[in-house]
């Protein structure tokens, strides 16, 4: 079934049109496929793209514009129950078609739109299963490898490259361990968005030093990156996931010991009460009940 | 002249945690001072054949022409670097490719994809690009896009039609108005910077920017600028954490060391002893 339009005015119906055609357009004019005689409205003010079981709303330089769900716009991609407002009159598209063919995965696909001319049938996302005959056998249907692309990294120069220390923590970041020269600083970067993942369940960790001049001090992990340690020397970070806290070593030619054993480049995840030793310090890592 | 020694490059590419296929493609040559990002679209595999061929077609030339001719020389037609001249006839090159294999192969039909390049030479980069694959720029504490996306959100924006704050609510995120692979000609978007040294610039494709805020990005290059690798790594991490929807890519450059182009013929004599 193809998509329909209902037509309404102050929550009357006034009549249901089917997108049937490609181009479905919109106006005052008596030549629209859809007219609306109302001064609100411009002689030709919309047009409807309908390729297969998708559409798109172009507004055609009305003099008042063409809103969809309240947003004023001047391209749309239409979903099932938007609803098109131009004066008074609002326009509700309904798309059973769209749910079934394409899952909400494809329309987070990216997709080309060709500006003044309708999309291809190929790029419309509703496409996609009815190729489904063609099985790609072509001897070139894997990328060619691209050089170096595979390499992760490129070593910069040989033995001392010229590299910027870590930015000094902002004014407003908590607690700031700065004490005398020769003591590994603590910095909180930051503080992340409200839409980063709450860690381990909402569990909340800290750090607490155990050796050196900052004994028995304590930080909270709240942060989604804590960076530990002494920029230029060694320095590892500490990142809050949704799966818990992992620690991954980032500079220097010493890597961290956590419980006594010597850490590789790889993250690993820490456990409650799990000791970490950095540039000489001992500290602890626990959740906080 | 061979900027290895002035460049550092690290990536990451990953299909994400929806996705079973990755159809981003990246390349980088360090000495070349070159780096490509490629995210494809089309159905099944398609979307991985145009992001391949345009990665390969655009560093296999440009390994090439580079050798010949140096990026910076000024061409006397137009006043402008050669870099400006090669990068668009490499993209145009990788363009005709992509749209002869979609016109020809039926299972191609329709693929294409975004394209983002940097060129550095001459104590400068050349951006190029395509959709709405991004380049980001660190330098210092400052954090900002470089690139504009071709995309019907980003021209919504710029007509003043929706603010950026009601875009990242918008569902029209993923329609690009412009790709390599879908017409003839494509007009690819050039920019020219100049780099510092210290610098750190990164090319993604929409996979992060969707997932991880600007702000998040930008801290995530400040906090872990010590260690690139670890920093590229972390940020596809940071897609994945928040749902990780789309295939992920990154490519980081720091600029460790200026890499201005040899001038006079003491100079040249050094650069070629180098």
């Amino acid at each position: 079934m193809p998509a329909k339009l209902i037509l309404s005015m102050d929550g009357l119906v006034l009549k249901e049109i089917t997108l049937g055609k490609e181009r479905t357009t919109i106006g005052r004019k008596p030549h629209n496929d859809i007219q609306i005689d109302n001064l609100a409205v411009s002689g030709e003010h919309a047009v409807i793209v309908t390729i297969l079981n998708d559409s798109f709303l172009e507004d055609l330089g009305s003099t008042n514009g063409t809103l969809v769900n309240g947003q004023p716009i001047k391209k749309h991609f239409l979903q099932s129950n938007d609803v098109i407002e131009l004066g008074k009159y609002k326009l509700k598209y309904i798309n059973d078609q769209a749910g079934k063919t394409a899952t909400p995965q494809d329309f987070e696909k990216t997709m080309i739109l060709r500006p003044g001319a309708a999309p291809k049938p190929a790029a419309a996302p509703a496409s996609a299963p009815s190729a489904s005959q063609a099985v790609p056998t072509m001897p070139t249907s894997q990328p060619p490898p691209a050089l170096a692309t595979s390499q992760p990294m490129r070593p910069a120069a040989p033995a001392a490259p010229v590299t910027q220390p870590p930015s000094p923590p902002p004014p407003s970041a908590s607690q700031p361990m700065v004490t005398s020269q020769g003591v590994p600083t603590m910095s909180a970067s930051q503080p992340m968005s409200a839409s980063q993942p709450v860690a381990a369940g909402g569990k909340v960790a800290a750090i607490q030093i155990l050796s050196g001049a900052n004994a028995g001090k304590e930080m909270e992990l709240t942060k989604a990156l804590t960076t530990l340690g002494k920029p230029g020397v060694q320095v590892a970070v500490i990142t809050k996931r949704p799966q818990g806290y992992f620690i991954t070593h980032v500079e220097g030619a010493n890597f961290p010991i956590l419980n006594g054993k010597l850490l590789d480049a790889q993250a690993h995840p820490l456990g409650d009460h799990d000791i970490i030793e950095l540039a000489g310090v001992k500290m602890e890592f626990f959740y906080k009940t | 002249m061979n900027l290895s020694q002035a460049l550092e490059i690290a990536s990451c590419t990953d299909p994400g945690i929806v996705r079973s296929h990755n159809e981003d493609s990246i390349a980088a040559d360090a000495s070349k001072g070159l780096v490509v990002l490629a995210d494809g679209m089309g159905g099944y595999n398609a979307g991985e054949v145009a992001s391949g061929m345009a990665t390969t077609v655009i560093t296999t030339e440009l390994q090439h022409l580079l050798d010949d001719t140096p990026p910076y020389k000024i061409e006397p037609a137009t006043g402008k670097p050669y870099a400006d001249r090669l990068l668009r006839e490499q993209i145009a090159k990788a363009n005709t490719s992509i749209f002869q294999a979609a016109q020809s192969q039926p299972q191609y039909s329709g693929m294409g994809t975004t394209l983002v390049a940097a060129m550095f030479y001459d104590n400068k980069v050349t951006l190029a690009h395509i959709g709405d694959s991004r380049a980001y720029r660190l330098r210092g504490e400052a954090f900002e896009q470089l690139t504009r996306d071709h995309s019907l959100l980003q021209e919504q924006i710029d007509s003043g039609m929706i603010t950026p704050e009601q875009a990242k609510f918008s569902q029209n995120k993923n329609l690009v108005t412009r790709a390599l692979g879908i017409d003839p000609t494509v007009e690819p978007e050039l920019q020219v910077y100049p780099t510092q040294t210290g610098d750190v610039y990164l090319l993604c494709s929409d996979g992060l920017n969707d997932m991880v805020s600007d702000e998040d990005i930008g801290m995530t290059l400040q906090t872990l600028s010590a260690n690139l690798r670890l920093a590229a790594q972390q940020l596809v991490q940071m897609a994945n954490d928040n749902g990780g929807r789309d295939n992920v890519s990154v490519i980081l450059v720091r600029v460790v060391r200026d890499y201005a182009a040899p001038r006079g013929w003491v100079a040249r004599f050094f650069s070629w002893l180098r």
